[in-house]
C-alpha cells in the first residue's frame, strides 16, 4: 500500500491540527446527539479524542499564514458562488429540454499560479459548479487544470474572461497576472 | 401560516423541477460526459432545494426540537462538496481509461 | 387532500425509474456508476420526505449515514476502474 510518510511538522502546528480536529469533531458530536447529560458529554470528548490521536495530521497540515483573513475572505465568495450555481443549473436546463438540445462539447486547458490544496480544491469545485464546465484533471506541480465544457460559451467564459480564477485567487491572497490564450488541444 | 406553506410549496417544486430535468437529460444526452454534466449539477441542487424547503417546514411546525434541523443543514453541506468530487473523480477516470469525447455530428454512445 | 409529501415522493419515484432505464441500457460501465450514484442522491430526498410523511425522525439519521456511504461508494469504483485494484 503506498502511503506517504507524515508531513514534517513542528510541535506548534501540531497542537493546532490537534486543536482544531478536536474541536470540530466535538462540536459535531454535541450537535448531532442533543443530549447534554454528563455521561454523554464525556463519551462525546473520550471518542472525540481516540479519532483524534489518529488522524490529526489529515485536515489541517500546518499553520500557514493569514489563516483568519482567507476565511473571512471565503465566506465572503459564497454568495457569488451560489448566484453562479443557480444560473448553471437554469442553462443545463435550457440545454436539456430545448427540442434541438445545442451542445457542442470541447476540451481546454489552461494553468494557473495557485498551489496550495485548499485553492486548488475551491478551484475545480467551483469550475465544476459553474455554468457549462466540468474539471477533469489537476496537477499540482504547475497548477494545470484540465476542463470539459459543453458548449463555447461557458468555455470562453472561463479562458478568455477569467473572472472565476481572479476571485479565487483574490480569496486565497495570490496575484493574478492574467495569463494569455493558452493552448487548447 | 399560509405563506408558510406556500414558501414551502416552492421551494419543493423547484427542486422537483430540477431533479426531473436532471434524469432527463441523462436519458436524452448523447455521451458519457456530456451526461456526467446533466447531472452533476441539476441534481446537487435539486436535492439541495428540497432539503431546504423540509427545513423551512421543520422550523415552523415542529419548533419544540430545534436541533434536527442542524442535521439537515449539514446534509446539504455535505451534499454540496460530494456530489461535484464524486463527478470529477468519475470523468477522471474515464479520460484516464481513454473513452472518447463526443464531437458534433458522431452518432450516439 | 392528499399530503404534498406523497406527490413529491412518487415524482421522484418516476425519476428514480427515469435513471434506473439508464443504468440496465447505458454501453459500458461507466454509464451505469453514473446512474447509480444519482439513484443514491435521490434516495436521500425521497428517505427525508418519507420522515417527514410519516411523522418519524429516525430516517433522517438513516439519509446521513446513506449519503456518505454514496460518495465512498462512487469513489471506491472511479479508483477501481481508473487503476485496475484499489490498492497495490
Amino acid at each position: 500500500m503506498e502511503i506517504r510518510g507524515r508531513a514534517k511538522m513542528n510541535r506548534g502546528e501540531k497542537t493546532f491540527g490537534i486543536l482544531i480536529t478536536f474541536g470540530i469533531l466535538f462540536l459535531f458530536w454535541i450537535l448531532l446527539s442533543g443530549l447534554f447529560d454528563v455521561f454523554h458529554l464525556i463519551a462525546g470528548v473520550i471518542c472525540s479524542g481516540i479519532v483524534t490521536l489518529m488522524s490529526h495530521d489529515l485536515m489541517v497540515k500546518g499553520k500557514d499564514e493569514k489563516f483568519i483573513g482567507k476565511s473571512l475572505r471565503l465566506f465572503w465568495y459564497i454568495p457569488w458562488e451560489l448566484w453562479q450555481i443557480v444560473l448553471a443549473n437554469i442553462d443545463v436546463a435550457y440545454r436539456v429540454l430545448h427540442p434541438k438540445m445545442p451542445i457542442d462539447p470541447l476540451l481546454i486547458e489552461f494553468e494557473t499560479p495557485l498551489r496550495s490544496d485548499f485553492s486548488l480544491v475551491t478551484l475545480a469545485n467551483s469550475i465544476t459548479l459553474t455554468p457549462g464546465t466540468i474539471t477533469i484533471s489537476v496537477e499540482p506541480e504547475k497548477g494545470t487544470f484540465r476542463v470539459h465544457a459543453i458548449a463555447k460559451e461557458p468555455a470562453d467564459a472561463l479562458l478568455v474572461d477569467q473572472t472565476m480564477q481572479r476571485k479565487v485567487a483574490e480569496v486565497f491572497f495570490v496575484e493574478w497576472s492574467g495569463t494569455d490564450q493558452p493552448t487548447k488541444p | 401560516m399560509v405563506l408558510v406553506n406556500g414558501m414551502v410549496t416552492l421551494f419543493l417544486a423547484g427542486g422537483l423541477f430540477f431533479t426531473l430535468v436532471g434524469s432527463i437529460g441523462l436519458l436524452r444526452f448523447p455521451d458519457f460526459y456530456t451526461r456526467l454534466h446533466a447531472t452533476g449539477k441539476c441534481d446537487t441542487l435539486g436535492t439541495s432545494l428540497i432539503l431546504i424547503g423540509l427545513i423551512i417546514h421543520h422550523l415552523f411546525h415542529y419548533s419544540g426540537t430545534p436541533l434536527v434541523p442542524v442535521r439537515l443543514l449539514f446534509l446539504v453541506f455535505f451534499i454540496f462538496i460530494a456530489n461535484p468530487a464524486a463527478t470529477h473523480a468519475l470523468m477522471k477516470a474515464a479520460y484516464e481509461v481513454g473513452v472518447k469525447p463526443w464531437k458534433l455530428g458522431d452518432e450516439r454512445r | 387532500m392528499i399530503s404534498i409529501f406523497l406527490i413529491s415522493s412518487m415524482l421522484i419515484i418516476f425519476a428514480i425509474f427515469l435513471s434506473l432505464y439508464r443504468a440496465i441500457l447505458g454501453p459500458g460501465v461507466f454509464n451505469r456508476v453514473a446512474a447509480v450514484n444519482v439513484i443514491g442522491t435521490k434516495t436521500i430526498a425521497l428517505l427525508v420526505l418519507i420522515g417527514y410523511y410519516t411523522e418519524r425522525p429516525e430516517f433522517f439519521d438513516i439519509a446521513l449515514l446513506y449519503a456518505m456511504l454514496n460518495f465512498i461508494g462512487t469513489l471506491v469504483f472511479a479508483r477501481y476502474l481508473e487503476r485496475g485494484e484499489l490498492w497495490s
